[in-house]
């Protein structure tokens, strides 16, 4: 399914962040903001990037999704939703006991899942060792990974990067969600992420600098990259984006990171993303 | 007892500022997640005394021991999944090893970050760190006793691990009880049984006691909030008094307050230990109570278990 239509696209990624918002305010609990601001990035790969089957969540040849900043995990379980892995009505069970759709992404729970992130630092890494396996056992398929601005704070991310390089990873894609956000404050005031970018590239990846949030400047990105696919080196995507992007009084607000919403403001929320109650 | 709930995760927050104030060589070492674990107010405070190295928790133990070779007295504040298990072999190796003053005090305990799910559950950490030379390890049980215990962390020298609960739990000491690391806090006296409980499991040992004793059974009821140095003169005592053991914790059987009580009974040559505990397995979302109840650590299960002891 490659769906070429931007205005689908952004159609999409508006019905996602609906979804996210129903899903936190349905749990009371959950992460609304780091959701957001992926929001066009995770409906570009899983609605016209990823080579998947929804069918067949555990094909050998699809592409992979690594949702490093695992915290995020109700944009992926919409996006997973709508692209019919399980059923929409799962959505609603999100942190409940019984549930497939776990506070934290849970490969063993959810079909779809390539692996279980939660513990900031980890899913990168472990997404080299994926891409890795493509090159030694020849398939074409290609690893696509989500990392937060915070998130780039461990140490791992680093060990991550150089084996991105030092095995040519060019089938590695990693977007960072460059929100300037975390918990405690923004990245400038709890730990600068100096020339976050410019790190990336010195650790030997192609670096594309876009604005995350755009989804012409998404989609276009991810095909310059697919024309680069064999350059021999990993691909750094780094997205400057909104936390809480497309509800008013989430965006930039450090506390909507792990937030759900008062029912007045789920109904704010969703009428401003132009969603039903 | 007073059925107010806090968390004790607050008992730090509030405690940690008292010390500071005393204490010009108490830091607070954050990694982004000071607004959770409670140390905002430390750091608008004490600015002086304060540190966010941001998402590193590895950093954050390291630059505390580099810190305490200088006399400083840090306290690395995270979650407990985070504070023991990535910041473990740094721990080890750079305060364990030299025997620094360096603390780590971690919220989210147990299973009580419940609904986040088994990646943010905590059930290794206390034993993980019970492993380790010169480590004390600490889980109070309830909002005065973590206020009195973390007074004592930081006031007693050496590497400790000291964790809290996310969600409130019901206070279950006066404002003036004494507590002293290493020691157990008898909270009733008994015959029949002995339960040894740490942390948020201990109010469950309390009410099973009432239950018990509307049947007949007589219970003695152990705060164990310091699983290293173990209390084995009280663990001792209870082998040789009553014989009968059951421990309650908010961890993993495997290496916790109930391995550390085997140990000694075990060298005892007498007694009987059943263990209650998360039964070595991952956690997932779900209600903290439900948690544990899947793992068996409900009122029930202790007097199921107490009655059959007999
Ligand atoms: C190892 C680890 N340490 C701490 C946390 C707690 N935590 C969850 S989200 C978060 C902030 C993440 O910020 P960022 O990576 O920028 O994500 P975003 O802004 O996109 O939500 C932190 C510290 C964690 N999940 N894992
Ligand atoms: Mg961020």
């Amino acid at each position: 399914m490659k769906n070429t239509d931007v205005s689908e696209l952004k159609k999409i990624a508006n019905e996602l962040r609906q979804s996210v918002i129903k899903m936190v305010y349905q749990a009371q609990s959950g992460h609304p903001g780091g959701s957001l601001s992926a929001a066009e990035i995770v409906t570009a790969l899983y609605f016209r990037e990823m080579n998947i089957d929804p069918q067949n969540p555990k094909w050998e040849d699809r592409d992979r999704f690594v949702l490093s900043k695992g915290h995020a995990c109700p944009i992926q379980y919409a996006a997973l939703a709508k692209r019919g892995y399980f059923d929409e009505s799962e959505l609603s069970t999100l942190r409940k006991e019984g549930s497939i759709l776990q506070g934290h992404p849970d490969m063993k729970k959810t079909p779809g899942i390539d692996i279980s992130t939660g513990s900031l630092g980890l899913g990168f890494p472990s997404a080299t060792g994926m891409a890795i396996a493509a090159k030694r056992d020849g398939k074409d398929y290609r690893v696509f990974v989500v990392l937060g601005d915070g998130e780039c704070q461990e140490g791992i991310v680093w060990e991550g990067a150089q084996v991105a390089n030092k095995y040519q990873l060019d089938n590695l894609v990693i977007f960072v969600d460059n929100n300037n956000l975390q918990i405690d404050g923004t990245c400038d005031e709890v730990m600068p992420n100096i020339d976050l970018g410019k790190k990336f590239a010195a650790f030997g990846f192609e670096v594309y600098e876009i604005n995350g949030n755009d989804m012409e400047q998404v989609v276009d990105v991810l095909d310059r990259i697919a024309e680069k696919r064999d350059s021999g080196k990993p691909k750094c995507i780094f997205a400057d984006t909104v936390k809480g992007q497309g509800v008013s009084y989430m965006e930039n607000q450090c506390d909507w990171h792990g937030k759900a919403p008062n029912t007045e403001l789920y109904e704010q929320a969703m009428r401003e993303l132009g969603g039903t109650l | 007892m007073d059925t107010k709930k806090i968390a004790t995760r607050d008992a730090f927050g509030e405690e940690i500022i008292a010390q500071g104030l005393a204490n010009p060589n108490i830091y607070v070492i954050d990694a982004d997640i000071g607004k959770s674990c409670k140390t905002t107010n430390f750091m608008k405070q004490l600015p002086e005394q304060h540190l966010n190295v941001g998402i590193a928790e590895q950093s954050a133990v390291a630059v505390a021991a580099g810190l305490a070779t200088t006399g400083k007295i840090p306290f690395v504040v995270t979650y407990a999944v985070f504070g023991s298990l990535r910041a473990c072999e740094v721990m080890r190796q750079e305060a364990c090893y030299p025997n620094l003053n360096v603390k780590i005090a971690c919220s989210h305990g147990g299973v009580t970050p419940a609904n986040d799910g088994a990646s943010h559950q905590a059930i290794e950490d206390m034993g993980v760190y019970r492993t380790i030379p010169n480590m004390t390890v600490i889980m109070p049980a309830d909002y005065y006793s973590a206020k009195k215990l973390v007074a004592e962390v930081a006031n007693t020298y050496g590497p400790t691990y000291i964790r809290f609960t996310r969600d409130a739990i019901p206070v279950i000491y006066d404002e003036d009880t004494e507590f002293e690391i290493g020691k157990a806090k008898m909270i009733q006296d008994g015959k029949d049984v002995a339960i040894i409980a740490n942390g948020d499991t201990v109010r469950l040992a309390i009410e099973a006691a009432k239950v018990l004793a509307d049947e007949g059974i007589s219970t003695r009821v152990l705060d164990m909030h310091t699983i290293k140095p173990l209390d084995e003169e009280a663990v001792t005592a209870a082998v040789n008094d009553i014989g009968k053991i059951i421990t309650v914790e908010d961890h993993n059987i495997l290496n916790g307050l109930g391995s550390a009580v085997c140990e000694v009974t075990a060298e005892l040559g007498k007694g009987i230990v059943k263990r209650v505990g998360i039964q070595d397995q991952f956690g997932e979302s779900a209600p903290y109570e439900r948690l544990l109840a899947k793992n068996g650590i409900t009122v029930e299960d202790i007097v199921n278990h107490a009655k059959s002891m007999q």
